[in-house]
């Protein structure tokens, strides 16, 4: 756990975020401080424990294969910032 | 004055023909008019719906349904779908988006008749301790203005305490009911992981979130409990077992003999302010008259909770947020290229606290550090969790303070948010450990007055137990009854 190399412009990019010079500098030092204070994880004995991912487990939870209601296409799409026939309207992906 | 009134007492004269639903929704109304421009409990809200919902609660009565809910008005905070109404989690990269469905806990209000109205504020997306996360302005605590109400569920709890509506609903991801319930003097449940429906709720962090009622009384915590919770075949996380009749075993037997009551010894330190020490020491003693038998219990992973917490929540929150990109809903902001148009959006529409966490919890998944810090909390999850079943091996229920001080003053804390985590420490581990909790008034501060919260944990699905303790508790105290003045 070295927190010395944290990249906040790296990580914000991975995060597809958009930070002001200001705000990377902020965020940059508080972060670093907040991952030096997550150090202190090191110092628990965690040899053969296993990790929880949700603390009250359920296993293979099922439903019978029904087909239900849905959205209309018309509601799916009233919050959408730009659609036409209805599709969401997207920038263009593939050249 | 019908607003000033709990749930069951408000039932009951609904139940005698002294008041309609009408009439109490409507006093709601005009002690929101009269108080929420000094609060801003309240991001927006459809009077004229309410009202339609009260009259149609009225006609229910007279046709002969009754009901704990029918007709009482119960306000909402703004992370959870109600159909047609606007949703924005206090933040502005929801734009107008309105909900296209209603929440499973808001189709059951709905069905028992409640007056669903309002969208209270928060921290955005349920990010923070203050609710000074909001992008809409902060909640103001209604027992001094110059103090937050805590958070995230602020508003909630603001309203509440200010009666501006009979009860409402929170989200408890790290402490975000209870904590505000304490600062604010009211009573905040976070059932058990799984026991309410998610459905409908905006996730922050999916393995700690759970909805919970913010209300003035721990047998209003019971009864908005019972109907709000049980299993949803729409969230796969919800727990298939029956749900008791809470309210119907908090009786006026307020003997608490054969309930064993643990203390953590781990949790004296903390930044434990004196005052809140003093009231809880008291609150023990209290217990200890009803006939509980108190004894020290040790929960050793304590120290590791906030660190454990800010990882997890902070991974996951980085997830369930991907999907706020600018395509499908919400304001949008373009750039010359997807990544370009998804960075502007997200850069524009999230407020400070959310990036950071966002940035935190991408950073503690990506590639060489995962396994150093998000498997490894997961891990010291695990270690915290065991602490709690092995403590519940010899006692029902945990006392804890809500929060180590009472309300803080706005802006006291914004700059640091290592020190706005670290004020979490009592309320975390409930939600990584999965278990329930309940936050209850326990005394005043002397100056300024301000209130100090009580917390009992259980067992996962030992609600019954804690609202027991909490009930005799609070019923054999004076602090529930008393109320904050605000000019009018």
């Amino acid at each position: 756990m070295a927190a010395s190399d944290f990249d906040v412009r790296y990580v914000a990019h991975l995060a597809r975020l958009a930070l002001t010079p200001a705000e990377e500098a902020e965020f940059g030092a508080q972060l670093a401080d907040v991952l030096a204070y997550m150090e202190q994880l090191k110092k628990v004995d965690v040899t053969g424990i296993s990790p929880t991912a949700h603390p009250f487990p359920l296993h293979n939870v099922t439903r019978p294969d029904v087909v239900q209601p849905s959205l209309p296409t018309s509601e799916a799409l009233r919050n959408a910032p730009a659609s036409a026939d209805g599709l969401f309207l997207a920038p263009k992906i593939v050249e | 004055m019908a607003n000033r009134l709990t749930i069951s007492e408000l039932a009951s004269r609904l139940e005698r023909g002294e008041l309609t639903s009408r009439q109490a929704t409507q006093a709601c109304l005009d002690r929101i008019a009269a108080v929420d421009s000094q609060i801003h409990a309240f991001l927006s809200l459809d009077a004229e719906d309410a009202l339609a919902q009260a009259d149609a609660a009225d006609r229910r009565r007279a046709s002969g349904e009754r009901g704990p809910l029918l007709g009482v008005p119960v306000a909402v905070k703004d992370v959870i779908a109600v159909k047609g109404h606007r949703l924005t989690c206090a933040s502005k990269i929801l734009g107008q988006f309105v909900s296209p469905y209603d929440a499973t806990v808001i189709e059951k209000l709905k069905a028992a008749g409640a007056v669903v109205f309002g969208r209270l504020n928060m921290d955005e997306f349920a990010m923070g301790s203050s609710t000074e996360n909001s992008a809409f302005g902060p909640t103001r605590n209604p027992w001094d203005l110059e103090r937050a109400p805590g958070g995230s569920s602020g508003g909630s709890a603001a309203a509440v305490a200010a009666d501006e509506c009979v009860a409402a609903l929170g989200s408890d991801t790290g402490g975000s009911v209870r904590q505000p319930a304490a600062f604010c003097g009211c009573v905040g449940l976070k059932p058990t992981y799984g026991r309410v429906s998610r459905y409908g709720l905006v996730a922050y962090a999916s393995s700690l979130d759970q909805i919970g009622p913010v209300t003035k009384t721990v047998r209003d915590a019971a009864i908005l409990a019972e109907v709000i919770s049980g299993h949803d075949v729409r969230d796969s996380t919800s727990l298939p077992h029956p749900v008791p009749r809470y309210s119907s075993a908090l009786t006026d037997d307020l003997s608490l003999k054969g309930m064993k009551i643990g203390l953590p010894k781990e949790y004296q330190g903390g930044g434990l302010d004196s005052e809140v020490k003093t009231a809880v020491d008291d609150a023990v003693k209290q217990l200890a008259a009803l006939g509980a038998d108190v004894m020290e219990i040790s929960l050793p992973h304590t120290d590791y909770a906030i660190a454990t917490y800010y990882i997890i929540a902070t991974a996951e929150a980085s997830a369930n947020l991907a999907r706020f990109d600018g395509i499908r809903y919400g304001a949008r902001k373009d750039g010359s290229d997807p990544i370009e148009l998804y960075k502007n959006t997200r850069g524009a529409g999230f407020g400070p606290e959310v990036k950071r966490r966002i940035i935190l919890g991408t950073y503690v998944l990506s590639s060489g550090y995962y396994d150093a810090y998000y498997l490894r909390a997961m891990k010291v999850r695990t270690r915290i969790r065991e602490d709690f079943l092995r403590a519940f091996e010899k006692v029902d229920v945990i006392v804890t303070p809500t929060s180590p001080t009472p309300a803080f003053r706005l802006g006291e804390k914004t700059g640091n948010p290592l020190q706005m985590y670290l004020a979490d420490i009592f309320t975390i581990s409930c939600n990584l450990a999965g278990l329930c909790g309940i936050s209850v008034p326990c005394g005043f501060s002397s100056r300024p007055r301000l209130p100090v919260g009580l917390q009992f944990l259980g067992r996962p699905l030992g609600e019954e137990a804690i609202l027991k303790a909490a009930h005799a508790y609070e019923q054999s105290t004076p602090w529930h009854k008393e109320k904050p003045v605000l000019p009018t």
